[in-house]
């Protein structure tokens, strides 16, 4: 994989939220909330269910148009984002519950993660020639890279309906690896792992951290993982931020401990 | 007992008696299942795309058969009509998804469901303001297809093979078999595929959604226009031809909403199942039982499989 380098360099804010509100009717699923991810950090969003993780997400790449509040990344500040606008400039994600195209192989799950990579012309695509076919042959071999790297060749070509939900989540992971992002959002791409599944999927977030420099936003319940894969934390709490720091900075903060710690998961 | 001789073995008597005519409603119903399945197609594509249930497929027929006919009265070439009536259907497709879709995503299925009558309307509305209500002639000679019948000599009698259902029936495999083509091995058909399974993660990898939604809908309309110019040869253009998008409900029931295949296997079952039912229970109950038949046959199979022939088995999380 190439990485492309920014002329933001580490340490750099990638994106910043502020001030961002958002309720669905009378439901308010953010409120006021600010906070940044800079360049090449892996950023934890933390806090109990319904705390508005999700929907901070939708509103990054998006799926969400916020009522209040700015969106800024790579420089650029919008009142929202649009899910063409975020693809294109380099923002990949995951879902808390598996999105994959179902009826389609692993390889063409990946590869539609591609989709904006390409740009021969329409013509051509529609009869696989030419330009198109020597384009197709290049991303196919970006993929089967991305597919060594999450060790998956067993199941390149297998329905992704029919795999189990450890191998969906990681095959959800390659599609947005395939995008060759530089902020990646994962949404509890953990949730539902055994062990096992669990220590591979972070060997492979902190391996796309280190190796690609992409930068990380995460969101996951098991605080062990949290605390261990990331640099830094935010943490949300019926739609308001509680606490932002280092791991150990929000572990030793009271209304932490207090509001979401404290509670039996 | 009478009565169940008649229901139960005389038609299978009379089948037997007269093969050449058992094999001449088979023809018969294959051909007309050939354009329910085209009619069932269009629903398919749109609903598997766009979630939306499109009432306004048949008239969609209608619409592309008058324009057709309507610019060759103008005074057009027929190759040159064929063309611009294509140009018609992409402006609709783009129209369609600026003034429709666009506004109303996200909205519940009912709404863009409603939001099809509205189209369905207007195309009535715009088709008799520019072409006029009176039924025309399908230019089928202009468009060099060919008329008149073949006579085969086969199990001790004829059967005719009208040219124009041989063609229709070609016409329709070529395009069935050249949108398969496109849906798997293009990369328009794996973004379409991906659309069609999950729309959020279509839009997280960049794939644009009303891009998608015209080409969906164009690929309807030249449906649409290829089903309106095989139906209109058999019979005329008129608006009244849009009841035969009431069949493709059946159809679409027996083969499930979002399948292919299904379209194309539960046309031909209704199409032959309706033509059989017609010629050898028909004269039972009086005929005309052509009209509702096809819904019999489709709530019998709802019965056994209530996903359709092909569809996916929907199993609600709870
Ligand atoms: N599309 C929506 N329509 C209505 N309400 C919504 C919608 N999306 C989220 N909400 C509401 O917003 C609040 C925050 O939800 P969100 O999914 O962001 O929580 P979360 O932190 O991701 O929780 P979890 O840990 O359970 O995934 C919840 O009350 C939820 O019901
Ligand atoms: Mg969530």
């Amino acid at each position: 994989m190439t990485v492309t380098h920014e002329t933001i360099g580490k340490g750099e804010v990638l994106l910043a939220v502020d001030q961002v509100s958002l309720s669905f009717g009378g439901i308010k699923a953010i409120t006021d909330v600010s906070f940044d991810i800079r360049k090449g950090e892996i950023r934890a969003i933390i806090g109990p269910n319904g705390a508005g993780k999700t929907s901070m997400l939708n509103v990054i790449n998006g799926f969400y148009h916020p009522q209040q509040g700015k969106i800024t990344f790579k420089g650029q500040t919008r009142s929202k984002m649009r899910p063409s606008v975020a693809a294109s400039q380099g923002i990949a994600r995951t879902f808390q519950n598996v999105a994959l195209f179902k009826g389609m192989s692993t390889l063409d799950n990946i590869m539609s993660g591609r989709t904006l990579k390409m740009n021969s012309h329409f013509f051509w695509q529609c009869f696989r020639h030419g330009p198109a076919m020597a384009e197709e042959i290049r991303h196919r071999e970006f993929v089967e890279d991305i597919i060594d790297f999450l060790e998956i060749q067993a199941i390149r070509k297998v329905p992704v309906g029919k795999l189990p939900y450890g191998l969906q989540k990681r095959v959800e992971l390659g599609r947005a690896l395939a995008m060759e992002p530089d902020l990646l959002l994962l949404d509890e791409p953990m949730a539902g792992m055994n062990l096992e599944e669990k220590e591979d999927m972070s060997r492979f977030i902190i391996d796309v951290n280190t190796q690609y420099g992409t930068t990380i936003a995460l969101i996951e319940h098991d605080m062990g993982v949290v605390m261990d894969l990331s640099d830094r934390v935010v943490v949300l709490e019926y739609g308001r931020k509680l606490a932002d720091g280092t791991p150990d900075e929000v572990k030793a903060d009271q209304n932490v401990i207090d509001a979401y710690l404290g509670v039996a998961h | 007992m009478d009565i169940l001789f008649k229901v139960l073995i005389d038609p299978f008597l009379q089948m037997g008696a007269m093969p050449d005519l058992f094999v001449q409603t088979i023809w018969d119903g294959f051909v007309t299942g050939v354009l329910y399945a085209l009619i069932a197609l269009g629903f398919v594509l749109i609903f598997k795309a766009s979630g939306v249930f499109n009432f306004a497929q048949g008239i969609m027929v209608v619409f592309a058969a008058l324009t057709l006919v309507g610019l060759y009265e103008m005074g057009l070439p027929a190759p040159l009509a064929v063309l611009v009536t294509l140009g018609v259907m992409f402006v609709l497709a783009v129209a369609i998804e600026r003034v429709v879709l666009r506004p109303l995503v996200n909205q519940p299925d009912i709404i863009l469901f409603m939001a099809t009558f509205g189209i369905t309307y207007f195309l009535i509305g715009l088709g008799e303001l520019i072409f006029g209500g009176n039924p025309k002639q399908m230019i089928t000679d202009q468009l060099y297809l060919p008329r008149g019948a073949i006579e085969v000599k086969m199990l001790g009698g004829f059967v005719q093979f009208q040219k124009i259902d041989i063609a229709a029936a070609v016409i329709a495999v070529v395009m069935i078999v050249a949108l398969a083509v496109f849906f798997q091995k293009t990369r328009i058909g794996r973004a379409l595929r991906a659309v069609a399974d999950s729309h959020k993660a279509a839009l997280s990898v960049g794939i644009s959604l009303n891009q998608i939604w015209v080409i969906v809908w164009f690929t309807a309309g030249i449906v649409a226009l290829v089903t309106g110019i095989m139906w209109g040869a058999r019979s005329d253009v008129s608006f009244g031809l849009q009841v035969i998008a009431l069949k493709a409900l059946p159809v679409l029931i027996l083969g499930g909403f979002t399948s292919v295949p299904g379209a194309i296997v539960g046309g031909l079952i209704i199409g032959i199942g309706e033509k059989l039912g017609e010629f050898y229970w028909g004269p039972l109950v009086g005929g005309g039982i052509e009209s509702w038949l096809a819904y019999c046959i489709a709530l019998g199979f709802l019965l056994f499989r209530p996903q359709g022939l092909f569809g996916d088995k929907i199993i609600e999380r709870i």
